[in-house]
């Protein structure tokens, strides 16, 4: 019972979502990626340090231990996702969805290119590394005391 | 690899100027931000913006939009922006299959408004004078559509690259952003019910949409990730596969209501 509530908990703090676009990867995207893996990571590391989120191995290199996880495949509202991570050093170098969801079911959308839909906290902590905001269209009106005008605000 | 927070950030500079009923924001990033020429080329972007909204604007009875719906003019005496709105009108119906339309209804009848085309197809045009600017990456962001451009000697990828991380907002929770995207060139588009209400019309049910949600479509331009935005919004399965069939280019995903 207890692993079913924390793998509802890491469902929804680990929504990642898929991108595929040539301009979509760079080095932010690892940055941003990262901070979502290593939230999943967290997630899993919080089921208590068994098998039941993740999949790994390990080796050692000249640079540190270096270690891939795999983690379950989850359920989102997006669909199913999974994801692994390859962590050296204590760092993640590397970063893959495996399975990525498209809510219409057009799973030829997607390649191995993602881009994550990093969790709600973790955004609203991290509001100030967004340099601009795309959105259902607002008007004058409503730009007022958007995060958009935050962002405006804080460069002019 | 080196975090981009721990990075050096390049100088940043903004302007924000309401056209359209819009806040259009410009935001220039990269070693060229405060270069002489800057200031220049964001005053052109703006210009083209403006003249765009003087030719197009719905709201001003003087507008050749509204002069040509009067029947006061032919299309042959318009700005010659106009009859090629309605090229791309009529291609943007054909290519969606018709799910995004110029035809909108007003006043009781269907009526010529090429307003869900010419935000994007204004702000790809403004960009033209920014991408002349050495050393600098840009992105002007018109009321949640937006265009981040760079000048050709700015690497995509790399650490050379200036990387634009776009926030999508929850459509849920104006406040907070679900999801960011890293982009260094390129259009992101969202529609969505959440800013103004039932404002999308559906051709195919003839109603405004009330769904909840959003779209959000990224790609070489943001005349076409607008109009994709819109119609993957409206639309039905039969839009989504026309999408994937024929615009490549672009990418989209949905955000839950």
């Amino acid at each position: 019972m207890r692993r079913i509530v924390l793998w509802a908990m890491s469902t929804l703090t680990a929504l990642v979502l898929l991108f595929s676009y040539q301009t979509s990867h760079g080095t932010s995207q690892s940055t941003a990626t990262s901070s979502a893996i290593q939230h999943l990571n967290d997630s899993s590391q919080t089921t208590g340090g068994s098998s039941s989120g993740t999949s790994g191995t390990s080796g050692s290199t000249a640079g540190g231990t270096t270690a891939t996880y795999t983690g379950d495949s989850q359920m989102t509202p997006y669909g199913p996702v999974q994801v692994q991570i390859t962590v050296k050093g204590g760092q993640i170098t590397r970063s893959e969805v495996l399975q990525v969801p498209w809510s219409g079911g057009h799973d030829q959308m997607i390649n191995s290119h993602a881009v994550p839909i990093l969790n709600q906290e973790t955004v609203q902590a991290q509001s100030s590394s967004i340099d601009m905001v795309s959105g259902a269209t607002y008007t004058s009106q409503g730009y007022i005391g958007s995060l958009q005008s935050a962002i405006d605000q804080a460069q002019l | 690899m080196i975090p981009a927070s721990t990075a050096v950030a390049p100088p940043r500079r903004a302007w924000v100027e309401h056209v359209m009923g819009l806040p259009v924001s410009i935001h220039v990033r990269g070693a060229g931000a405060y270069d002489d020429r800057v200031e220049p080329a964001v005053a052109a972007a703006f210009a083209t913006v403006r003249a765009m909204d003087r030719v197009f604007s719905t709201w001003q009875d003087g507008s050749d939009v509204m002069r040509l719906r009067r029947g006061e003019v032919d299309l042959a005496d318009c700005d010659p922006l106009v009859p090629e709105s309605v090229r791309l009108g009529a291609e943007a119906a054909r290519t969606t299959g018709g799910a995004f339309t110029t035809l909108l209804p007003a006043d009781g009848e269907l009526l010529f408004d090429p307003t869900g085309l010419v935000k994007g197809w204004a702000v790809d045009r403004a960009t033209v004078p920014l991408l002349e600017l050495p050393g600098v990456s840009f992105c002007v962001n018109a009321g949640g559509d937006l265009v981040v451009g760079a000048h050709p000697d700015l690497p995509d990828d790399g650490p050379d690259a200036v990387v634009w991380r776009i926030g999508i907002e929850d459509p849920r929770d104006r406040t907070r952003v679900a999801a960011t995207l890293p982009v260094t060139r390129g259009a992101v588009a969202t529609s969505g019910t959440a800013a103004r209400g039932a404002h999308l019309y559906d051709p195919a049910a003839d109603r405004m949409v009330a769904r909840s949600g959003s779209t959000t479509v990224h790609g070489p331009t943001l005349l076409w990730a607008d109009v994709w935005a819109t119609a993957l919004f409206v639309g039905d399965a039969g839009t989504r596969e026309r999408f994937v069939r024929d615009a490549p280019a672009y990418r989209a995903f949905d955000l839950p209501g």
